[in-house]
């Protein structure tokens, strides 16, 4: 079941994108900027980790969530050291992510040819 | 150079002649690809909770991680770029598509060198996600911080 909810909610998630591109005719950079802004502000008002709780990996996947794990990252680092706090943990939670981003995408660069 | 109202008035007058994308068959291919690169996500994230002792909540960042490598490599075999055309905003929002946008762009500017080229550009596409993120949290927290703890 956690599967089913993962693929529907994932893929409505990118049907909202698609929309945004086709109707708005935004380019991919706004959509997932405007993504991550409204997972940070979805974050904001706790929605987000409801979704996470009922949508597993459908939530977790799509780029919404980056918002979500920086804002939640700021917060739980504000809880133990006040308000300097925010900047301290702003990109705990997403360090993986990001780090992992610029060692895949760099040993790739230098590794394989650009194609085309 | 044309005037804003020049370039509305054109705009204005291109609209009925462009062609109108498949709305709903682009809805179909984003929702099925999108939603198929969740489940594959949801299937690593089983994976690392099995074999890893991962909780529910810290298993998202090796996940994470995991399809970040899955997608640089694909990017770098030249089949991501194929999956794209073909889905659009599926391939787009997962976070495979920001791994995509580093790697690409890293890739591209390779005949530059490894630190003006390679290493200089990395961020050149993805790096908007990030700054508006970022700016975006740190207003949202300071907000809620202040919801939380002055009032």
């Amino acid at each position: 079941m956690e599967f089913f909810w993962a693929f529907v909610i994932g893929g409505a998630i990118c049907v909202v994108g698609q929309l945004m591109m086709d109707i708005f005719k935004l380019t991919p950079a706004h959509v997932t900027t405007s993504f991550v802004v409204i997972g940070a502000l979805l974050d904001a008002f706790g929605i987000y980790d409801n979704l996470i709780k009922f949508a597993g990996a459908g939530a977790t996947v799509p780029i919404t969530s980056f918002g979500h794990s920086l804002l939640h990252g700021a917060m739980a680092s504000a809880d133990e050291h006040g308000f300097i706090g925010i900047a301290i943990g702003i990109f705990e939670l997403t360090s993986a992510g990001i780090s992992s981003a610029i060692l895949f995408g760099f040993l790739v660069a230098v590794i394989f040819e650009p194609k085309g | 150079m044309a005037t804003k109202e020049e370039q509305q008035a054109y705009a204005k007058k291109i609209k009925p002649i462009q062609p109108k994308p498949p709305y709903v068959l682009n809805c179909v291919k984003a929702f099925l690809v999108g939603g198929l690169i969740c489940l594959i996500g949801q299937a690593i994230q089983k994976f690392y909770m099995t074999y890893f002792n991962f909780s529910e909540e810290t298993a998202g960042n090796p996940t994470v991680a995991t399809l970040i490598l899955i997608a640089a490599l694909l990017t770098g075999l030249g089949v991501y770029d194929k999956i794209g055309q073909f889905a659009g905003a599926g391939s787009v929002v997962p976070v495979t598509g920001f791994s995509n946008a580093v790697t690409s762009a890293a890739l591209e500017h390779k005949s530059e060198g490894l630190v003006l080229g390679v290493a200089t550009n990395l961020f050149k596409l993805a790096g908007a996600v990030i700054v508006f993120g970022a700016v975006a949290a740190y207003i949202f927290g300071m907000i809620r911080y202040i919801f939380q703890h002055v009032i």
